[in-house]
Order: structure tokens, then sequence, then C-alpha cells
């Protein structure tokens, strides 16, 4: 039974790789499982400098799901080279680091970090274009073909030497043409979605209750969606898609695939149980011996329509 | 060896102890024994969709002998709801124990304890294991006389107990903190142990701060995961430029934190 995936270049034991922000840089959840079993680690999203983030409340419970404002805070690159990236070069799995343009969100300052990254013993670089917390760049760039493309052509210029995964939000109306801006761009990959902008109200005090009023959903509330644009997006574009959103278990993770999923990405359900991304595997494999699949690649956009 | 566990626990007794607020007793025996004073579990309270995220809550008494970890919750929401609806021989998910920020249990001659409401509860195990350690005097404040809970066990753990209710029901009328500090004009503590709602835990920072008494606070922040990773429950911390915004997270650097470090 083969469950090796080759995404964007990147040799993955399995396709099941724990999304940017749910997993901080690895430490939280190794106390619980081996980290060389998964099929990547995405870190936190990293910019060239220390970031802070948004004042408390900045996370709540939704129904089937959660929102958060965390604001992308970060120690920044500098203490990941220095304390985090060695200590996860400890492990026999794929780093792939997620970054952005810190306060100042310009090209320039993707560029700057991707110009770093570029000479790191890292995997893969997935830029962040699609966090709805943060008052400059991501979601500036992210919603349209043109602002994706520019971004894109930038990074991809002095990321010479590592795979480039751009990382949407499903905060568009077409999915397909933030998708062709990367792909346009020479972005090895895409992962998506991203979380959902939302809003959550406390009747009694007539309050939002995260600190800046809004919140990018996530969790099962969010799947049906992302199912739908891993589905549009991995058949407007021909390179791979990493699905995520809302994932919770190796089934969540086969109709990913199904839908033209290369790879999956948990996320929230990292924060629910710690255990989840290597449980997923498991009922990954599972779901192979009930169908006798042989190579999981098998069903990577294998769902026929109706 | 790992210090934090993720374990099927057993709920081995439960109690009401008044309206809204439950004891439960959970057979835990590896989380009992490197739990300490002030450190948390986050428990899963639906398995089935119900609620999302666990729920971290603060552990009352720990019995390393017997193997088992008490805690006791209030309903307040959906998810507390739910799990005052667990009864004895039910299994819940509980990771633990949390927190990396506990209170600092040593030799001391005298020490202060203050809790109000539900915030008594987390302060039990603290006072339990400063029995003999210190003479220990344990305030606790309650709004009125039918919320005034557990007094009998803190009788029996703390040196003295000092209980005041807002509106005069029950003992001495006015907040707790101004008992401890009319106390303090006769002897300082060595240190003030805290546990409350927000404006209590100002006051007793204010105050131990502006007398240079050490103090311990355990604070509270809505949660994600309890380990670290989603960075959700940040507090400010004070920093040498005073306009600087900087944090520390609840679960990771807490939830006990030196009064003169946090800005809450």
């Amino acid at each position: 039974m083969k469950t090796e995936i080759d995404f964007c270049g990147i040799k993955m034991k399995n396709p099941v790789t724990v999304a940017s922000g749910t997993f901080g840089y690895g430490r939280g959840h190794s106390e619980f499982i081996d980290l060389n079993k998964l099929g990547a680690i995405i870190t936190k999203g990293t910019s060239l400098k220390p970031k802070t983030g948004n004042k408390p409340p900045r996370i709540c419970e939704t129904d089937s799901g959660m929102m958060n404002c965390i604001g992308l805070e970060n120690p920044g690159l500098d203490y990941f080279m220095e304390v985090d990236l060695p200590w996860l070069k400890k492990f026999d799995t794929p780093i792939i680091v997620n970054c952005f343009g810190g306060t100042e969100g310009t090209v320039e300052a993707y560029v700057e970090i991707c110009k770093v990254l570029n000479t790191l013993p890292i995997d893969g670089v997935e830029i962040n274009l699609s966090c709805p917390n943060v008052k400059a760049g991501c979601l500036a760039f992210g919603t349209t073909y043109e602002g994706v493309k520019e971004i894109t052509t930038a990074c991809r210029k002095v990321l010479t030497s590592k795979p480039l995964i751009v990382k949407l939000t499903p905060n568009v109306t077409d999915i397909t043409l933030p998708a062709k801006g990367a792909e346009d761009a020479g972005a090895d990959g895409i992962s998506l979605i991203n979380t959902l902008t939302a809003m959550k109200i406390d009747i009694e005090k007539r309050k939002p209750i995260l600190s800046i009023n809004t919140g990018g959903l996530s969790g099962p509330a969010i799947k049906p969606v992302a199912v739908r644009m891993v589905y549009q997006a991995s058949h407007a574009v021909k390179i791979p898609v990493m699905g995520l959103g809302g994932i919770m278990n190796g089934d969540d993770a086969i109709e990913f695939m199904l839908a033209g999923a290369k790879c999956i990405s948990m996320g929230s359900a990292n924060l629910v149980d710690p255990e989840s991304s290597i449980k997923a595997i498991a009922g990954i494999e599972d779901y192979m011996k009930r169908h006798n699949i042989e190579d999981i690649n098998s069903i990577i956009g294998a769902v026929e329509m109706n | 060896m790992a210090y934090k566990y993720k374990l099927d626990c057993e709920i081995l007794d439960t109690e009401k102890i008044i309206e809204g607020i439950y004891k439960f007793k959970i057979k835990a025996p590896e989380i009992a024994e490197i739990a300490k004073a002030g450190q948390f579990l986050e428990i899963q309270v639906s398995t089935t969709g119900e609620t999302f995220l666990r729920r971290p809550i603060s552990i009352y008494n720990i019995e390393k002998a017997e193997g088992t970890v008490e805690f006791i919750f209030q309903v307040k929401g959906k998810g507390t709801e739910i799990l005052s609806t667990k009864k004895v021989g039910d299994i819940i998910n509980v990771i633990g124990p949390l927190g990396n920020g506990a209170f600092t249990v040593k030799d001391y001659k005298k020490v202060a304890i203050i809790g109000g409401g539900i915030g008594t509860y987390p302060l039990y195990e603290l006072a339990k294991e400063l029995k003999g350690r210190a003479e220990t005097t344990m305030y606790m404040g309650f709004r009125n006389k039918s919320l005034v809970t557990l007094e009998k066990e803190f009788e029996e753990v703390a040196s003295n107990v000092v209980i005041t209710t807002d509106d005069g029901s029950y003992k001495e009328k006015g907040y707790a903190i101004n008992v401890l500090k009319e106390d303090c004009k006769k002897e300082k503590p060595d240190i003030i142990f805290a546990c409350g709602p927000l404006p209590m835990l100002k006051a007793v920072q204010e105050f131990a701060n502006s007398e240079n008494i050490k103090c311990e606070m355990s604070l509270e922040e809505r949660m994600g995961c309890g380990i670290g990773a989603c960075v959700g429950c940040n507090v400010r911390i004070v920093t040498e430029n005073p306009d600087e915004v900087k944090y520390n997270y609840v679960c990771q650097h807490g939830p006990v934190f030196n009064s003169k470090k946090v800005i809450i």
C-alpha cells in the first residue's frame, strides 16, 4: 500500500500535513505525537521581524467550528532560525515555512523574507495571501488574479531553490481567479482554503466577542465550502492543490483528495485533539484497505460528478 | 517521559455543590502523579458535535495515592451544561496537567490566599500543599450567602479562613481584598496567591505591587488548544518600553503569573 505523495517536489510519507497557525512550530504537539509520522509540518505564519498579534479575546467557539483573530503573532524569522528550525530538523519530516510580509505587508516585505527562506534548510515555502486578521498585506493581494500574480511573481524571482506554495482565501466570488494568478506567476502549488471572515456577537453585551470584531471561521462548519473550492481550483489549474478547511479525520481527508487535493492539511482539529493528524493517517490507510486502493495517488480528483 | 497526557478518564464521583456548580472526581493516575497546584485540564465535553473546542477547567484537588483528580465548574454555557449531565461511570477525554506556570509551593512564614467566587476552587490544592509549610490565611469573597461554598474544606487545610459577602448576608460584609489589606497593616505576608474575577485580581495586583509583596495570580482567557500551539489565550506582559505591546499565553506561560509581570 503506497501512501507517499510528491507535492511540488516535496516528498511526503503520506498526504497529511498540519496547517499553519494551528500547530505552532510543533513543540506543543510533539508531547502527544511523533512528528516523524507526518507528511509535512507547516509552520506558524512567520515574518522577518517579530510581530505582535491582536488584543484578547482572539479565539472563540462557534457552531461546528471556531473563530480566531490572532493576527499572525510570531517570534520572527531570526528566532525561528536559531531556536525552532534546528529543533524541527531533528525529525525526518519535510518543513514548509508559512510566511508573510510583517506589519508592512508590502510586496518588498514578502520578497525580503523569501530571500532568506531561499537559503535555509527547509523543504518549501507557503506564502500567506489570505489571513483575514491583519491590517496590511495578505487579503490586500489575495482576492484578485492580478494581486496574487503580482506578489507571487515577486516572491518567485527570489525563491529559486524552494517549492513555492500560495495559500488562498475563500473570501472571493471566484476561487479559480486567484488560483490562476498563482499558477501564471510560477507557483509550484496552491493551498486552500484559509478561514472565512466571520463575526459572532455577544447578545447580552451587544458587542462582538472577538477584540477586532471579526475573525476567521474554521472547523467542520467550513468544510463543504472548502471541498467545493478545492474541486473548482484543482480543475482550473495544472499545479497541485493542498486541500484544507475543517478536516477532522481520515474520511474528511479522502473527501478532499477525491475533490482534487493532492495532499491535505489539518487545522482546527489540532486544537481539539493533538493526535488528530496521526489518527487521520490511520483513517486514510483504513479507507485504502476497505477499497483495495494500492496507491493513494489514484484517488486524487477521482470524484465522479453527477 | 511525557509530562502532559491525553486520557479517557472515568468519572468516579459527581456532586452538585450548589445550584449550577458541580464537583467531579475522575480517575487519572498519570495526571495526578505529576499535576501541580494551579494547573488545569482541557476537557472534551462532547464527542458528537454539540461543542467543538475543549473546556479549560482548573484542578481543585489532586490525590496522588488514589490516582484521582477533582475539578469544580460552573455551568456557564453549552459546554459546561453538557458536562454537568455526565454521570458516575461515564468516560470523558481529558488533556492535562496543563500550564507551565503553577503556584510556587515551598516553605513560607506567612501566606495570604485570596479567591473570589468560583476562583476560590483552584486555590484549594495550593492551600492543601502549604499546610504545615506556612501559616496560611484564606480570604474567600462571594456575592452573597447562597454562593458561599467549600468553607469547611478550606478550614481543614488553611490556618485561618476569612469569608466576606458583598451584601453582608454571611460573615463579613464587603470585599475580601479589604480584609486582606487591613491584616497586612499588622503583618505583611511573604506572598499573596490570588484567583478570581478580573476586578478582584486588579485590586489585588495593585495592592501587592504597591506594597512590594510578592504575588502570584491565576489568570484565564478564552482558550483554543491549551498546549501553546494556537496562541489564542494571550495576556499582555510588562515591557521595558511601556508603549511596546507584548503577550504571553495563559496556557503556555501561565495560568499563574507574577503580578509584576502582567498587565490585566
